[in-house]
């Protein structure tokens, strides 16, 4: 454990202002330990936040180097971890709670919805929530009933709150510091199959944080994705390449608000797109981007926005959920179903 | 219920001087004034709603005076307008929510301390248990002061704050009115066990019943639980045994559920009287005293009628103006629209 530690806070201090082979747990972990050092008004909790760290580890190392008062676990109840959270605001602390999987954000959405969301607004701007409420967020890890939820369309849909969702270490340790940084509620949903995965952080430039960001040029079609979709994207991208098809790939990262104008210039170059997410069908947030493409491109589509997602089915157990989430071959499909489509 | 408070809750514990008894009933007074007069104007059509607080004058101004605006924060849900009239609130401001001028009221919560009116009423004492620890880790002096009900204390935001406060020795006074009703359910089919006050000892929190119609036995209760959170002692659940002798709101009918024999008999004596016999008691106000206290809250009622009526609409714009601190193009592109639709109709 403590060896564990130390390599994780080496790692998020010996490597200032260059590029650096991290996981994206390892990324968010010094995001939030330089979060810490530099506002002091900074509170990360949550539960089993403090010593053991987290269950993945994101806060590792963390009470060690800032102490208790500073990082700590609260007792096993979401809806007061996110009711502290507005009372720790009101007075002036910028608070970065943890609900510890997706599924545990329901207990909470009372504080969330009727609280966090709308103090801003019931004060006239007196009150503002500068929260970033942190969910380890999407399926793919095999774990119990309630560990594994696509809840952004529920996020999005609530006046007040901001939505984002990282897809690699890169931008998982800047736009957790962005998101951190600015007076609104921010949901940070994080793609908790990839925490483990590597990639190249540069931590000295995290380029423009606000919008979408094309993770892989194409004409033909645009991909549409985000958090743990995209690399499957990037995958199915590869693959459709052999075949001559070459696939645009844009990251959406943040699910509010959504950057229209980067989907309207994507798809506006490849008149095609399809969306994918792990979120069921009906009512997702694919229908939405679905929208905002065809208001922007409808003369030029050549096809409908295609849609490629989790089923109408509660979130299932571990041997089904390969079946649930878009898989490269359903991607593939509604690529084909795109690029197939004739008129009437 | 006991009070489990220790010693040191009763150091500055001097009875109240005659000057502040007073202050007490002129306090009890305007607000009586205040609260039947709201009731009036939604009859009249100058507001459309109004939750009274008749009966509960010495439970909110008794509370609220051993609050010290100076440090202190306190937590409404949406019927402590005795409150908001005792921590000094601009009373149109507080009373614009009932207008349906803005959610929350007009007021400024930072500048007076008392965060904005609101109907999830279990909600708020999270929050005050979050603004509580706050002061733990910046090490200053603030008490927060959670208002809530009997109906309240139903919901599980409150149990769960009394285990995070009791955890955290977070300084927060829990303060209960429990008014005999949660709209038309009575307490005895809302609170099992009978007593918010008892749930306290299941969390180690000293707990305390009080008459809450009696504003000087209110007031020193609160004062020895500001006491004890501020000698570092943790947080305080002070049940303050009062009647709601209206209805729950101006929408309600209480003849449904209860009789009117019934409430004279559940009501007990008027706050306001019992003060009132107190301070002639003791020599401490006269006949004089008590018509120039109703006469001044006469003329505070009038203005704050005339501030009532006087509030327009607010803009449209402000619909779009406070979601965010940063706004969004999407919502920037629907104030747009909204604008531009609004000058074709």
């Amino acid at each position: 454990m403590s060896e564990s530690t130390t390599a994780t806070l080496e790692a998020g201090t010996t490597t200032e202002s260059q590029r650096t082979h991290i996981s994206m747990q390892q990324a968010l972990n010094r995001a939030l330990d330089e979060i810490l050092s530099a506002d002091p008004k900074t509170v990360v909790f949550g539960e089993d936040c403090g010593q053991l760290g987290g269950v993945f580890r994101i806060t590792d190392g963390l009470q060690a180097k800032h102490g208790e008062s500073r990082v700590f676990d609260t007792p096993l109840a979401e809806s007061g971890i996110l009711g502290m959270s507005v009372g720790l605001a009101m007075a002036g602390f910028h608070p970065i709670p943890e609900v510890q999987f997706d599924g545990f954000a329901y207990p909470a959405i009372n504080q969330i919805v009727c609280q966090i969301a709308r103090m801003n607004y019931r004060s006239r701007g007196k009150l503002p929530m500068p929260i970033t409420l942190r969910v380890p967020s999407f399926g793919g890890i095999r774990a119990p009933e309630h560990h594994g939820e696509s809840l952004e369309a529920l996020f999005a849909h609530v006046p007040g709150l901001k939505v984002v969702s990282p897809s690699d270490p890169h931008d998982a340790y800047h736009l957790l510091k962005y998101a951190a940084s600015r007076p609104d509620p921010v949901i940070f949903m994080e793609p908790k199959s990839r925490y483990w995965q590597k990639g190249d952080v540069d931590t000295s430039d995290g380029g423009t944080l606000t919008g979408a960001r094309i993770v892989r040029p194409g004409r033909h079609l645009t991909l549409v994705a985000w958090g743990a979709m995209v690399a499957r994207c990037l995958q199915v991208a590869e693959l459709a390449a052999e075949d001559g098809i070459d696939v645009e790939v844009l990251d959406l990262r943040w699910l509010k608000p959504i950057d229209a104008q980067a989907l309207a210039t994507s798809v506006g170059k490849t008149r095609r797109a399809v969306v994918v997410h792990e979120a069921p069908l009906t009512s997702g947030l694919g229908a939405e981007v679905a929208q905002l493409i065809t208001q922007s491109c409808f003369d030029t589509l050549k096809a409908p926005v295609e849609r490629v997602t989790g089923f109408d089915v509660p979130y299932p157990s571990g041997d089904l959920e390969d079946e649930y989430i878009p898989n490269i071959d359903r991607i593939l499909l509604g690529i084909q179903r795109v690029l197939e489509y004739r008129r009437g | 219920m006991d009070s489990f408070l220790p010693a040191v809750a009763a150091a500055d514990a001097a009875p109240l001087a005659s000057e502040q008894l007073r202050e007490l009933y002129s306090l009890m007074a305007a607000v009586r004034y205040l609260d039947t007069s709201a009731v009036a104007w939604q009859r009249q059509g100058i507001i459309p709603g109004y939750a009274p607080e008749l009966g509960q004058e010495a439970a909110q101004v008794g509370s609220a005076y051993a609050l010290d605006t100076a440090r202190d924060f306190a937590f409404p849900t949406y019927r402590e307008m005795g409150v908001a009239r005792t921590m000094g609130v601009d009373m149109v401001a507080y009373m614009s929510t009932h207008k349906a001028t803005w959610h929350g009221g007009m007021y400024d919560p930072l500048a007076s301390r008392l965060a904005p009116i609101q109907a999830v009423v279990a909600g708020s004492v999270l929050h005050a248990v979050g603004w509580a620890h706050g002061q733990t880790l910046s090490e200053e002096p603030g008490v927060a002061l959670s208002y809530f009900g009997d109906g309240a204390s139903s919901q599980g935001d409150v149990h769960e704050a009394m285990n995070f406060a009791a955890v955290m020795k977070a300084p927060v006074v829990f303060f209960i009115q429990n008014n005999g009703w949660a709209i038309s359910v009575p307490t005895e089919r809302q609170v099992a066990g009978g007593s918010v006050a008892g749930r306290a000892a299941g969390y180690g929190i000293p707990g305390i019943q009080v008459d809450g119609n009696d504003v000087v036995a209110v007031y020193e209760a609160t004062r020895d639980a500001f006491a004890h959170c501020r000698a570092g002692n943790g947080p305080v659940v002070v049940e303050a045994m009062t009647y709601r002798r209206g209805p729950h709101s101006t929408a309600d009918d209480p003849g449904r559920y209860r009789s009117l024999d019934d409430e004279r008999i559940d009501a007990g004596k008027d706050p306001l009287e019992r003060l009132r016999e107190r301070l002639l008691a003791v020599g401490a106000a006269d006949e004089a005293f008590f018509a120039a206290a109703h006469e001044a809250a006469r003329i505070e009622e009038e203005l704050i009628r005339t501030g009532i009526e006087a509030l327009g609409p607010r803009p449209g714009t402000e619909m779009f103006d406070f979601v965010f601190q940063e706004t969004t193009p999407a919502l920037e592109n629907q104030a747009t629209r909204w604008r531009e639709e609004s000058e074709h109709v």
